[in-house]
């Protein structure tokens, strides 16, 4: 059913389609909307069998989804930016565990300095965690992938996180087509857990394992997530058939046949970067873009089968490895081994910094024009940056940095967008 | 597409002033994206929210730079924030005020834009006397829509009642049928003058 409506009650809507048994949440912010149209459903009785637990902080939301999905039960969380921070051992454990609980992200900048905005700095800390991570390009992409991630999760015995766009996608009323409950079923069976705590069949979760195995139960993930990387296009071919909709996946492309030139992005920046590569292709530039809908596992092959026939790639992200450069340009990098072809890395969009189309333009056409550098970092400021870079090497005690630098800029409240 | 800015203050329904026009334009069979430019919100603080709306998809999510239409809920910002920065050549004005264009000091502005598009609705004396609380957002999509026939006042209705239930949905349903006549009555004026 098309309906209007605001990112996260389209994301609490799925979620429930999907018939979680525990939702834990941490209802303070960071936080969006979802938890709370979610905890509205158990509250009003629309959504049972199942528990809404308020917890006291992130740590203890991971915590209870861990017991709760070793106990068998369908589980559920979200969090965003510092929260997730919060959880970060928990959200290890549940990884090491291989406990199927699906968590939204809702993509936040990671302070200090203090930052409500969107970008991806919070999701890309826990890379390495262990967990699979989705991509939502849109509000659509994000309740489908929910639907989705459960089975994948289940399926493998494995934690997926969604990660859909903090406020960009989070807090944007957009149509969305809402699959019914029947045919949510029908895609979605029952969950059957690999490993239960069932008072009459006892088993002990979570051993300690030394040097004798620790390595293996490791390479077990990695090989779960590789397996990931065949079920989770075959899950969103099954979710096409039934819904008839293009979603999820491990990569995307748009307008790359032929593509010289090949942008490489994450989440709901594709949306603009469709619209300038199709200005681009009207003056006859061959340009296309790549969108990564899953980043862990990371789509080496299909990353690279993309990419064969371009002379150059741009990867535009919105996170940033400080003294290395690009998370996802690595990554790609990674993928590029033996071509030969040119790869940028821009950082955009850090803090909720608008990425627009003008300055993907320029950038793109600088990329082509190879006046690009190989890091650069989209609509910088540098008046600031050099005003502090000179006070720092001028006065010894420069002061904080982020003051300094609100000082520089002066108010704000004035400014239109 | 069409393009929407919407300024106003923390408090006076900026948000859902987007959201309701985003509905609007569903309800009449577009495809509509509302959003608001983030920020930590307080009650008085200079708030933005942004509406696009097209026959096609949206795929583009930058705020809007070049609007096509800008809603100003509280005239006392044309002192603080520069409402009418990208504002196309044939766009569309609606501000909450009392005064005209020319008693605001905005003389510059009906002559750089078309005079015919610049209108100004008493939107919070509106609310006020039907809803008894100083909210003009919904009482100002009824002017847009008269302003610009972008929007149906039917479908503008059905926004505000998807929106708020019983009383709530009554009053604001009357204001923006008010304010829709006021505005249809100076445009008349305007095309007189």
């Amino acid at each position: 059913m098309l309906k209007q409506v605001e990112g996260s009650a389209a994301v609490a809507e799925a979620v429930a389609l999907a018939r979680p048994e525990v939702i834990c949440a941490y209802p303070i912010s960071p936080q969006t909307h979802i938890v709370e149209g979610l905890g509205e459903r158990v509250k009003d009785g629309s959504l049972k069998p199942c528990e809404f637990i308020n917890v006291e902080s992130e740590f203890a939301a991971m915590s209870v989804a861990i017991g709760s999905s070793a106990a068998g039960a369908r589980t559920y969380t979200a969090t965003a930016s510092q929260g997730l921070l919060f959880m970060a051992e928990a959200v290890y454990n549940a990884s090491g565990l291989g406990l199927p609980i699906v968590m939204t992200v809702a993509n936040r900048a990671i302070g200090a300095p203090i930052n409500i905005w969107n970008d991806h700095s919070d999701s890309m800390s826990q890379r390495d965690c262990g967990w699979l991570q989705l991509f939502a390009e849109t509000n659509q992409e994000a309740l489908d992938l929910h639907i989705q991630a459960f089975k994948i999760a289940e399926e493998l015995s494995m934690p997926v996180m969604v990660c859909m766009d903090g406020f960009i996608l989070t807090h944007a009323y957009e149509r969305v087509d809402m699959p019914s409950q029947a045919d949510v079923d029908a895609f979605l069976p029952p969950y059957e857990p690999r490993q239960v705590l069932d008072v009459n069949e006892p088993v002990s979760i979570g051993a300690m394992v030394g040097p004798e195995a620790f390595m293996e139960v490791r390479y077990l993930a990695h090989a779960k997530q590789t397996m990931a990387l065949e079920r989770i296009p075959q899950i969103a071919a099954e979710f096409k058939q039934r819904f008839g909709r293009n979603s999820g996946g491990l990569v995307r492309s748009y307008r790359c046949e032929d593509a010289d030139t090949i942008v490489i992005a994450l989440g709901s920046v594709l949306g603009t970067i469709k619209d300038v590569v199709d200005e681009m292709r009207a003056t006859g530039e061959k340009i296309g873009v790549l969108g990564i809908q899953s980043f862990r596992p990371f789509p080496l092959g299909a990353v690279r089968t993309a990419l064969e026939g371009a002379r150059r790639v741009v990867v535009v992200e919105k996170s940033f490895s400080v003294g290395m450069g690009g998370v996802v340009a690595t990554d790609v990098r990674m993928s590029l081994t033996g071509l030969h072809l040119h790869s940028y890395c821009v950082v955009a969009g850090l803090g909720g910094r608008s990425i627009t189309k003008a300055s993907l333009m320029r950038t793109f056409t600088e990329a082509i024009e190879g006046s690009l550098p190989l890091l650069s970092f989209m609509d910088l400021d540098w008046r600031i940056v050099n005003r502090q870079l000179e006070r720092e090497a001028t006065i010894r005690r420069s002061g904080p940095i982020a003051e300094n630098l609100l000082r520089d800029v002066g108010a704000v409240a004035s400014k239109v967008a | 597409m069409l393009q929407i800015r919407i300024h106003g203050r923390g408090g006076q329904g900026v948000v859902t002033a987007a959201e309701m026009l985003s509905s609007a334009a569903f309800e009449q069979g577009q495809h509509a994206q509302a959003f608001p430019s983030f920020g930590s919100e307080r009650t008085g603080a200079p708030v933005v929210a942004f509406c696009r709306m097209d026959d096609h998809e949206i795929r583009l999510r930058e705020p809007i730079l070049a609007p096509d239409v800008l809603i100003v809920q509280d005239p006392t910002l044309l002192h603080q924030v520069d409402v009418f920065q990208g504002l196309k050549p044939d766009g569309y004005v609606l501000i909450n005020t009392r005064r005209s264009f020319d008693e605001l000091g905005l003389g510059d502005i009906s002559q750089r834009f078309r005079h015919e598009r610049l209108i100004t609705v008493p939107a919070t004396d509106i609310a006020l006397k039907l809803l008894g609380r100083p909210l003009p957002n919904a009482v100002l999509l009824g002017g847009f829509a008269a302003l610009s026939g972008l929007i149906t006042l039917e479908a503008v209705e059905h926004a505000i009642r998807h929106k708020f239930s019983g009383k709530v949905a009554q009053a604001n349903v009357a204001g923006a049928n008010e304010a829709f006549a006021y505005v249809q009555k100076e445009m008349k004026e305007l095309a007189h003058a």
